[in-house]
C-alpha cells in the first residue's frame, strides 16, 4: 500500500442512496482470481450500454468528469456484499476517495485496507458538494489532508472529517495492518494456550 | 462483588479479546471458525504466498465451493459439469491453495458440499459463543446459535489465514425485540423483511443485533437463520439469537459437535450465554408478530418491503430528497407505479433457495403448497437445495418427487440464482418471486427484477404465476 499525500482533485458526484457493491461491481465479475483490471468493471450496469458501449449519461462517462479523482455519492455507500472488489475497482478506475454521509460498515473496513479512504461527510457538506458540481460540473476541486482529517470544500471552507487513529496511521504510513496483527504474536501464543481450539475441522471433507 | 450485567454480544467478544482495544489500536480479536469459498478468497491466499505466511490454524478453517458453481444436474458420469472457464479456474485455484495449506475443502460434487452457511451448521461446527467470520455478508446467519459471526472482506480473509485473529472496534448492540405468535402464513422470512422495511438498509449500520422476544423463542434453528441472515440487509454486520433448548437439540449428534461428557460441559456453558437482566443495549426496536403478514419486496433493496396485501409506497410516504429520488429509481427499474398493489403481478421466475432460505424445512414448506398441484406452466419454478446434504434429505422425503411432479426444477446445490454468477440468472426484464436475500438492481442478472419473499409466498406465486398470497391457497 503506498503511503497517503495530501492532494487536490476534481470530483464526480453519484446522487444516489444505498449504492450497494453489486452496483459498484456486478458479481459476474468476480470470478477472478486477481485484483487487476477490475477499474473496467466499475459500475458496469450503469457505464456500460448492453453491446457494451459507453452509456453517455452516466456521470463518469462525461468529458467534464475523466480524470476525477474523487466520488461523492448518497448515503450509505458500499451497502450489501462483502466484496472488497469493490474498493479494488473504485481504485483501479482512479478513484483515491469516496464521500458520503455515511458508509456500510464492510465496505468502509474493506477501503481503508486498501488506501482508499472512505470520508464521512455531513448533509450540508454534501449538499455543498453537489451544489458547487451542480454549477461546474468536473471543474471544481476539494483538497483531502488526512494528517488534519482536513477536507476545503470548493469555496475555501475547512471541514473535519472522522477516522478512527489507526486506520488513519496504516493509510499515511503505507503500513498494512496484517504486519501489525503478525506482530501481535507473543499475545496470540498466550491466548490460545488458555483456550482451546472449540472446534477441529481436520478430516472433513 | 457481582459482575455488571452484560450482553449477549458483550460475553462472546469479551471471551475473544487477545489484546484489548486502546486509544490507539483498534482490539485483537480471536477467531474460533473461519469459513472459506472460491470467491473471496484467492487473493488472499496469494498475499501470503508473497509473504511467506502459512495458515495458522488450518484445523479450525473450512473451504467449500457455492458461489460460481453450477447446479445443472449430474452428467452419466455422476460429475457436475463446469462449462464456464473462468470459474473453473477460480474453483481449481481454491483446490490448489486449500491442498497447498492444508484446509479441508467441501468440493464439488462431494458429499457435504454446499452453501457456506449451510455448511457450518450442518457439521455441527457453528456453536454458541464462537466467533466466527467468512468473505461473506451472510455471516451473521451463524449467529442464530448465539455466535457472534460477520462477514469480512478479502484483506481480513488474509489476516483470519495467517492470524486466526481480526483488528476490529467493538460495535454497538442492538435490541430486536419481537413479542406476539406467527400467523398461519407467516413465518421468518416476513419477520426479518418487516424489520428491515421499518429500519431501512443503513438502519443497523455500526450495529450487532441480538433479536429476543417471544416470536424469535418459537422459532426453529432453520427459522433463527433466516432471521440472522438477513441482518446485513438491515446494515447490522452480525445478528444473534441467544441459544435454548432448540439450540441445544439441534447440534447434538451434528458430526462435529461434542460428545459424551464434552458435550455437558458444552451445554452448561452456553446456557450462560444470554443477555443478563439489567445489561443495556445501545438502541431498542421492537415488532408484533401478532399483526404480521406475509412480507414482500417491490423496490431494489431489502428495506423496500411491505405486507403482500398493502401497496406500494407514494412519494409522499418519503420523508426526505434522498429517499423520494430513491424510491423513484426503484420503480423505475422494477416498471412498477406507485400506489400499485403487488398481487396478481405476473412474474417469469419463481427461486426457492440462498443461504436464506435453502434449507429442509423451507423445502417442505415450500412442498407443503405444492404437494398435489402444478405451477403454471408460464413460469419457471427452480428448487435449489443449500446442500448436497440438504439434497440427499429432501429426496429421502420424497419432497423432490413433489417438485418435479409439479413441474418446477430441482438442482444440484449452491448460490445458484442468489448472486447469479454460475449462469443461473434472469434475462433483462424479467420478474421474480426469490426467497434470497437481495433485489438489487442486476442481482439476479442483468437487468432481472426481484420480489424477495418467503418459501410460501414463493411457492404461491408458482402456482398462480403471479403474485400470491399464501394464505389464498386452499
Amino acid at each position: 500500500m503506498e503511503s497517503f499525500k495530501p492532494y487536490t482533485a476534481r470530483y464526480a458526484v453519484l446522487p444516489v442512496e444505498n449504492i450497494d457493491t453489486d452496483q459498484i461491481i456486478p458479481a459476474r465479475f468476480l470470478k477472478t482470481t486477481s485484483k487487476v483490471g477490475l477499474g473496467q468493471n466499475l459500475f458496469s450496469d450503469w457505464r456500460y450500454n448492453d453491446d457494451g458501449t459507453d452509456n453517455p449519461s452516466f456521470t463518469i462517462n462525461k468529458p467534464e468528469y475523466q480524470g476525477v479523482e474523487v466520488l461523492v455519492a448518497g448515503n450509505n455507500f458500499g451497502c450489501g456484499s462483502s466484496r472488497e472488489h469493490a474498493p479494488w475497482a473504485l481504485q483501479g478506475f482512479g478513484f483515491k476517495a469516496v464521500l458520503s454521509t455515511y458508509f456500510a460498515d464492510i465496505f468502509r473496513n474493506n477501503s481503508l485496507k486498501n488506501g482508499l479512504l472512505p470520508i464521512i461527510i455531513s448533509e450540508e457538506t454534501y449538499q455543498k458538494l453537489v451544489a458547487s458540481d451542480a454549477e461546474a460540473a468536473g471543474e471544481v476541486e476539494i483538497s483531502v489532508d488526512l494528517a488534519s482529517q482536513t477536507l476545503t470544500l470548493p469555496d475555501g471552507e475547512k471541514v473535519h472529517f472522522p477516522i478512527e487513529p489507526f486506520a488513519k496511521y496504516c493509510v499515511i504510513n503505507g503500513v498494512d495492518q496484517l504486519g501489525f496483527l503478525v506482530s501481535a504474536d507473543d499475545d496470540l501464543t498466550t491466548y490460545e494456550s488458555a483456550h482451546a481450539p472449540r472446534v477441529n475441522t481436520a478430516g472433513l471433507l | 462483588m457481582t459482575a455488571a450485567p452484560q450482553t449477549l454480544f458483550e460475553k462472546i467478544w469479551n471471551r475473544h479479546i487477545v489484546r484489548p482495544e486502546s486509544s490507539e489500536t483498534p482490539a485483537v480479536l480471536y477467531v474460533d471458525l473461519h469459513l472459506v469459498h472460491e470467491v473471496t478468497s484467492p487473493q488472499a491466499f496469494t498475499e501470503l504466498r508473497e509473504r511467506g505466511l502459512r495458515v495458522r490454524r488450518p484445523g479450525q478453517t473450512v473451504a467449500t465451493m457455492d458461489h460460481s458453481t453450477p447446479t445443472t444436474p449430474r452428467g452419466k458420469d455422476g460429475i457436475i459439469p463446469v462449462l464456464d472457464a473462468q470459474a473453473q479456474a477460480q474453483l481449481t485455484q481454491l483446490e490448489i491453495n486449500c491442498r497447498d495449506f492444508g484446509i479441508p475443502l467441501f468440493a464439488l460434487g462431494t458429499e457435504n458440499q454446499g452453501i457456506v452457511h449451510v455448511i457450518g451448521p450442518e457439521q455441527g461446527l457453528t456453536q454458541p459463543g464462537m466467533t466466527i467470520v467468512c468473505g461473506d455478508s451472510h455471516t451473521s446467519t451463524h449467529g442464530a446459535f448465539g455466535a457472534l459471526a460477520f462477514g469480512i472482506g478479502t484483506s481480513e480473509v488474509g489476516h483470519v489465514l495467517a492470524t486466526q485473529c481480526l483488528l476490529q472496534s467493538r460495535p454497538k448492540t442492538m435490541e430486536v425485540r419481537i413479542n406476539g405468535s406467527l400467523k398461519p402464513g407467516v413465518g421468518a422470512k416476513d419477520i426479518i423483511l418487516a424489520i428491515i422495511a421499518q429500519i431501512g438498509i443503513g438502519g443497523g449500520t455500526g450495529y450487532v443485533f441480538e433479536y429476543t422476544g417471544s416470536a424469535i423463542r418459537s422459532l426453529s434453528m432453520e427459522e433463527r437463520m433466516t432471521i440472522c441472515n438477513m441482518s446485513i440487509e438491515g446494515g447490522a454486520r452480525a445478528g444473534l439469537i441467544a441459544p435454548d433448548q432448540v439450540t441445544f437439540d439441534y447440534i447434538k449428534n451434528k458430526p462435529r459437535a461434542p460428545k459424551g461428557a464434552a458435550w455437558d460441559i458444552a451445554v452448561a456453558d452456553w446456557a450462560t450465554l444470554v443477555t443478563d437482566a439489567g445489561a443495556v443495549y445501545d438502541a431498542t426496536i421492537e415488532l408484533n408478530a401478532d399483526t404480521l403478514a406475509p412480507m414482500i419486496t417491490y423496490g431494489t433493496n431489502p428495506g423496500m418491503g411491505i405486507p403482500i396485501t398493502g401497496k406500494i409506497p407514494t412519494q409522499k410516504d418519503m420523508i426526505d430528497e434522498q429517499s423520494k429520488a430513491g424510491l423513484e429509481k426503484a420503480l423505475k427499474y422494477m416498471d412498477l407505479a406507485e400506489g400499485q398493489s403487488l398481487i396478481g403481478k405476473e412474474v417469469d421466475v419463481v427461486f426457492i433457495g440462498s443461504c436464506t432460505n435453502s434449507r429442509i424445512t423451507d423445502l417442505r414448506q415450500a412442498a407443503s403448497l405444492l404437494v398435489g398441484r402444478t405451477v403454471n406452466p408460464k413460469v419457471r419454478v427452480m428448487v435449489v437445495p443449500g446442500s448436497a446434504l440438504v439434497k440427499k434429505q429432501a429426496e429421502a422425503e420424497g419432497l423432490d418427487k413433489i417438485f418435479l411432479a409439479a413441474g418446477a426444477e430441482w438442482r444440484e446445490a449452491g448460490c445458484s440464482m442468489c448472486i447469479a454468477m454460475n449462469g443461473d440468472q434472469l434475462k433483462p426484464g424479467q420478474y421474480a418471486v426469490s426467497t434470497s436475500n437481495r433485489n438489487f438492481e442486476g442481482r439476479q442478472g442483468k437487468g432481472g427484477r426481484t420480489f424477495l419473499a418467503s418459501p410460501l409466498t414463493a411457492a404461491a406465486t408458482a402456482i398462480t404465476g403471479a403474485i400470491c398470497d399464501p394464505r389464498d391457497i386452499r
